[in-house]
């Protein structure tokens, strides 16, 4: 069987890397997914790409989301996916929120990010995603 | 199963998550792993962090595990947040005030939602303090839902329950009557740097009965915990506990009581899912009869009771005795 049970809930970690201080739009999508029927961990302002790493590890998440406002994507996303794949989790789906310019999307994905959720996204468009996309488990 | 006791046992860092996450979804292959892991479980000091929403309980467990790390103890900590009745699901923030503790191997930290439980735990939260306990931390730290006078539970499944309060957050005459100073053996007045904290304590320590000789005495400590002030004293405190129940053979009977409520927890709540899964398509018409008076309330209660699983006749009994 390759598919998730349907039953399982799902586990996400919304992390808001770099040093803006904003973080009301990763707080509403925490809320949002939550009352999609996910179970949201949030683990606050300023995170470096291991301390994403060590959470999603010990929280045995399916899905990481980061939150991004400063425009420091494309510096700070490379360093999450490696710090992610040394910790074995290289399996974990990895999701993108905020605002990321047109003419890097293509480059963000290609790091192996995949999904960017714009403003105009709605919870049920991600919430979708993220079940359709989640990586299934064997028992 | 064989396989994840030995990368348990290898110190894979995945093992510990992928078992929790097993165990508290009641997969087959987490509970029998966790059932031959159990007789290694009953070493571990569990400590519960009670007390209401703000308090402060998340930045204690932080600076506990701190305290802990100094002392060179390995520290887990499950940190339980309410889920939404509506969803199903749940934001979990507690770690929000622990990522400083991110570096250190050390310490291990995982979120719980409460998952419609009441009494502050999570259905679940018995079973994966075994898995940390069998994973070989020494100390656990359970910061449970602060729901006041609802979180009693927890001093079933701690061994040593801190109780904790702040200034701001009711006059401790709230919490005398709520009774939930009685399940603290610590009781912890946190956020010792703002106005009010130290007449908290003295209301607290006023309001405690004075022990029997050979009984805990319980403390009132008052800590500041997002700078770590008055923390290892706590931790002292809790180290002290443990020797106690050591010496006093109290211990003997916080594990019966653990056990009595975990075996009777698990029984009841087979019971509730074989009788839903028996009566799923039924239940509706039986109701709608007794409603109607066609049938008499006992009848569809034995008919119930007969048609699950394993336990027809048990109605019958009970009409004999
Ligand atoms: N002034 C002061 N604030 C504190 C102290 N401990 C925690 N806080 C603050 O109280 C708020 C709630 O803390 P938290 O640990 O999340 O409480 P919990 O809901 O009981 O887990 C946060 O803003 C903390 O920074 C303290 O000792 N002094
Ligand atoms: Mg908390």
């Amino acid at each position: 069987m390759s598919t998730s049970t349907p039953t399982r809930t799902l586990r996400v970690l919304i992390a808001k890397p770099g040093l803006d201080g904003h973080d009301r739009g990763a707080k509403v999508m925490a809320r949002g997914l939550r009352d999609a029927g996910f179970e949201v961990i949030y683990t606050g302002l300023f995170q470096t790409p291991e301390m994403i790493a060590s959470a999603a590890l010990q929280e045995d998440v399916d899905v990481v989301g980061l939150s991004i406002l400063s425009g420091a994507h494309m510096a700070l996303f490379p360093r999450i996916m490696e710090a992610l794949r040394a910790a074995g989790l290289g399996d974990v789906l990895v999701v993108a929120g905020g605002t990321i310019p047109e003419a890097d999307q293509a480059a963000v994905r290609e790091m192996g990010i995949a999904a960017v959720f714009g403003p105009g996204s709605t919870f049920a468009d991600v919430a979708e995603f993220l079940r359709t996309h989640a990586p299934s488990r064997a028992a | 199963m064989a396989d994840l006791i030995a990368q348990l046992d290898e110190g894979n860092p995945r093992a510990l998550p992928r078992l929790l996450s097993l165990v508290e979804r009641r997969d087959p292959a987490g509970m029998a792993a966790l059932a031959a892991l159990y007789p290694r479980t009953g070493k571990a000091a569990v400590v519960g962090i009670t007390g209401a929403p703000g308090a402060g309980k998340s930045t204690l467990v932080n600076a506990l595990a701190h305290a802990a790390r100094a002392a060179e103890m390995r520290v887990a900590i499950l940190a339980i947040d309410p889920s939404s009745p509506v969803s199903g699901g749940a934001v979990l923030g507690d770690r929000i005030r622990m990522m400083d503790l991110h570096a250190d191997p050390g310490v291990f930290i995982r979120s719980v939602a409460s998952k419609g439980r009441t009494g502050g735990l999570a259905p679940a939260a018995a079973a994966m303090v075994h898995c940390l306990d069998a994973a070989g931390y020494p100390l656990i730290l359970l910061e449970t839902v602060g729901a006041g006078q609802d979180s009693i539970d927890i001093d079933v499944l701690a061994r040593t329950v801190i109780v904790v309060q702040a200034p701001g957050f009711g006059d401790g005459v709230q919490a005398i009557k709520a009774g939930i100073l009685e399940i603290g053996d610590i009781l912890v007045v946190n956020k010792a740097d703002l106005p009010g904290a130290r007449e908290l304590a003295r209301t607290l320590r006023g309001s405690l009965d004075h022990p029997e000789p050979g009984e805990w005495e319980v403390p009132v400590l008052l800590t500041d915990a997002a700078s770590g002030e008055g923390v290892p004293a706590v931790l002292d405190a809790v180290l002290q506990h443990g020797r106690w129940l050591a010496q006093s053979g109290e211990i003997a009977q916080r594990l019966r009581v653990a056990a009595s409520a975990e075996v009777l927890d698990g029984v009841r709540n087979e019971l509730q899912r074989r009788l839903n899964a028996a009566t799923a398509g039924s239940l509706d018409q039986v109701i709608s009869d007794v409603a109607a008076r066609r049938t008499p309330p006992e009848d569809a209660v034995n008919a119930i009771l007969a048609s699950l699983p394993g336990l027809g006749g048990a109605a019958s009994d009970q009409r004999g005795g």
